[in-house]
């Protein structure tokens, strides 16, 4: 049933190279940049950073089509970024202003974008897997070929409503992608010290689910993995299940003294990073050279502290529109 | 009813049923899930026959999952249907309570009102049928303290019959709350009965001495009191919320501002909730208004005990209607 995602995928596109790694870094800087802007108070809450999972979201995206709908979780930045939200709205969210993509109303882990059918943002937790299977169920109902990204974390596979709704789409045939991101750690709780069956696949498995492992550090294994499954669910095979392993080099959120794993690990994971180890690539390719990157990083930066500039110029929504929105304004649906 | 119009006798169920069906007919978009719904005909036999006039595409048991069905109605509704979600029992409601209050209750408000959620649930609620502690509950007033979602108790063939267009209509999330005493409920109801308004609380009896506050399956029960309150020169209005969120205020005050007393009948308990709600309205807005102390007539602070005489005398029954009621009167000095 498993199979791995090698990364020895048919030599790409120049041009597509430069923008996974784009992409990628326009999520590192962009949460560098969130880290500082959290420390000096300028992002309050809580504040959940994917530095280090960036290959994950950028090359998943990749395998999806503008019309397909994304549902994530509270460590969303860098989906959002990779799905096409605007950095400036992100960042506005995060000030809190009502610029931001949900009107400010939903901080750093509810950014939601209905242009780029961005469903959230979801903060509990497995939360997102039941909407995911109903977006997905809505789209058969009514005849649309179109699929559902799912993103959640390895923690989630331990919530009855994982097991639920990997059920529930794979009995009714729904065009869900599932796409856990295991970074080994719910919080501060080992996938081991948690599951008694450490084998994600299998669990998805359980549910003739066709599920792969793949190698969440290689932004190529990822899209090419990505690429296959979204094609199998978009031709009406069921969901599909991908495990990207992958691994946070920062803290759970902002709160997190990390005492539950060693640093070491940290440092062995971080040889590993997406980043760095995709320039070596493309360099011994000849596909990027150093003012490529540098200028890339310049154009990035720029993005970056315009998206500050622009949440910093934002306003505050009027505290009279506390209640807009509890209910929709138009009374007809 | 309208003046002149014919009548058939139906009852509760019925009504139901024949809303079901109408808005299946009406609106391609509209369809049902739920435990049971289809083959089995529900679990309350309100959906028998439907699967075999609308098929398995409009008519879809579920598996025992109540967080991913109902989600899967969020989703649904987010995804442009018109799901309509049946639970079994408001009890089984709260293996749902992520979903109907995580997600359907605050998706709106914290996408900055980008994501409305057209999604209407029904579920059975009440005591009365000797089902005990896990199937008899009434939570309806614990659901009405949600902000973004909308509260409906029908209590009369014609809510039963005429409630569902109109939640199905409203963009926003709404539950309604099916009293199980009530199914086999028998009476005479227009031909061509139809949609009705969910904003207002009516007038059932009208009365000048006291107000009587009821919803849902205490209304018969309180209806009878006021006949008998009526039998000792006691003049009673009969008021049925119908609707516990947005909660009628107006009506209330109005009529306690001319009857200037009231008892509250609610077959929920009474710490923490819709009746001590209603109770503080009434303070907050007619307190000058009153003539003695309102009165409440609520369950036993127990769980519901299974033994006939143990649940009569748990829930609110006529004579302790009556009795509340002459007690306030005789409160006037």
């Amino acid at each position: 049933m498993t199979r791995k995602a090698r990364s020895s995928e048919p030599p790409m596109e120049r041009s597509h190279a430069l923008h996974l790694l784009r992409e990628m870094l326009r999520i590192r800087r962009f949460e560098e940049k969130c880290a500082e802007l959290y420390s000096a108070t300028k992002i309050r809450g809580f504040l959940h950073l994917y530095i280090g999972e960036e290959a994950v979201a950028v090359g998943a995206m990749q395998a999806l089509a503008p019309d397909d709908a994304i549902v994530a979780t509270y460590r969303e930045h860098g989906h959002a970024l990779a799905r096409g939200v605007s950095a400036a709205s992100i960042m506005a969210e995060m000030y809190g202003k009502v610029e931001g993509s949900s009107r400010g109303r939903g901080g750093s882990m509810h950014i939601f974008d209905a242009a780029t059918r961005f469903y959230g943002g979801n903060a509990i937790v497995g939360g997102g897997l039941p909407p995911a299977v109903g977006l997905a169920l809505a789209d058969k109902y009514q005849g649309r070929n179109r699929v559902t990204a799912c993103f959640f974390g390895e923690g989630a596979v331990a919530e009855g409503e994982f097991h639920e709704s990997m059920n529930l789409a794979a009995l009714w045939k729904l065009p869900v992608l599932f796409c856990c991101e295991n970074n080994l750690y719910a919080m501060g709780t080992a996938l081991s010290r948690s599951e008694s069956e450490t084998d994600l696949c299998l669990k998805a498995a359980a549910f003739e689910v066709p599920a792969w492992p793949v190698d969440g550090m290689d932004v190529v294994a990822v899209e090419a993995a990505a690429r296959r499954a979204a094609l199998a669910v978009r031709s009406g095979g069921g969901p599909h299940f991908l495990e990207f392993r992958t691994y946070r080099f920062r803290a759970h959120s902002m709160y997190d003294p990390e005492l539950y794993r060693e640093k070491k690990e940290v440092e062995e994971w971080k040889k590993r990073d997406p980043i760095p180890n995709f320039v070596s690539i493309l360099k011994e390719n000849g596909l990027l050279k150093d003012e490529e990157i540098a200028q890339i990083e310049r154009e990035v930066a720029l993005e970056v502290k315009q998206a500050v500039e622009f949440a910093e110029a934002g306003t505050w929504e009027p505290v009279e529109d506390l209640t807009r929105f509890v209910y929709s304004e138009e009374r007809r649906s | 009813m309208t003046a002149g119009s014919q009548t058939v006798k139906t009852t509760y169920r019925e009504a139901v049923r024949a809303a079901l069906r109408e808005a299946l007919q009406r609106d391609e978009r509209v369809f049902l899930m739920g435990e049971d719904v289809g083959r089995y005909g529900g679990c309350f036999a309100v959906s028998k026959g439907l699967l075999e006039e609308f098929g398995p595409e409009r008519i879809r048991d579920t598996p025992l999952s109540e967080s991913a069905f109902v989600g899967a109605g969020i989703g649904a509704a987010l995804g442009g249907a018109r799901p309509i979600v049946e639970i079994m029992t408001v009890n089984f409601s709260l293996l749902a309570l992520d979903q109907i209050v995580n997600n359907a209750a605050t998706i709106l408000h914290m996408s900055g009102g980008q994501f409305n959620i057209p999604l209407v649930i029904r579920m059975t609620t009440g005591a009365g049928r000797q089902l005990a502690a896990q199937h008899s509950h009434s939570l309806e007033g614990w659901y009405a303290h949600i902000p973004g979602i909308k509260v409906l108790t029908p209590a009369t063939l014609e809510d039963a019959r005429g409630m569902l267009w109109t939640a199905l209509e409203d963009p926003d999330p709404v539950l309604i709350f099916e009293h199980g005493s009530l199914y086999n409920m028998e009476g005479e109801l227009a031909e061509d009965a139809g949609p009705v308004e969910i904003d207002k609380a009516a007038v059932r009896r009208a009365g000048t001495d006291i107000s009587l506050i009821t919803y849902g399956g205490t209304l018969v029960k309180t209806l009878e009191a006021a006949e008998e309150l009526g039998r000792d020169g006691i003049s009673a209005e009969v008021i049925d919320l119908r609707t516990l969120r947005p909660l009628d205020t107006a009506a209330i005050v109005e009529s306690v501002s001319r009857t200037h007393r009231a008892v509250i009948v609610d077959e929920g308990w009474k710490s923490g909730s819709i009746s001590a709600e209603i109770m503080a309205r009434i303070m907050e807005n007619a307190f000058y208004e009153l003539d003695a102390p309102p009165a409440r007539v609520c369950s036993a602070e127990v769980p519901m005990p299974y033994p006939k005489h143990l649940e009569d005398a748990a829930v609110p029954q006529r004579p302790g209607i009556v009795a509340a009621a002459r007690k306030v009167m005789g409160c006037h000095g």
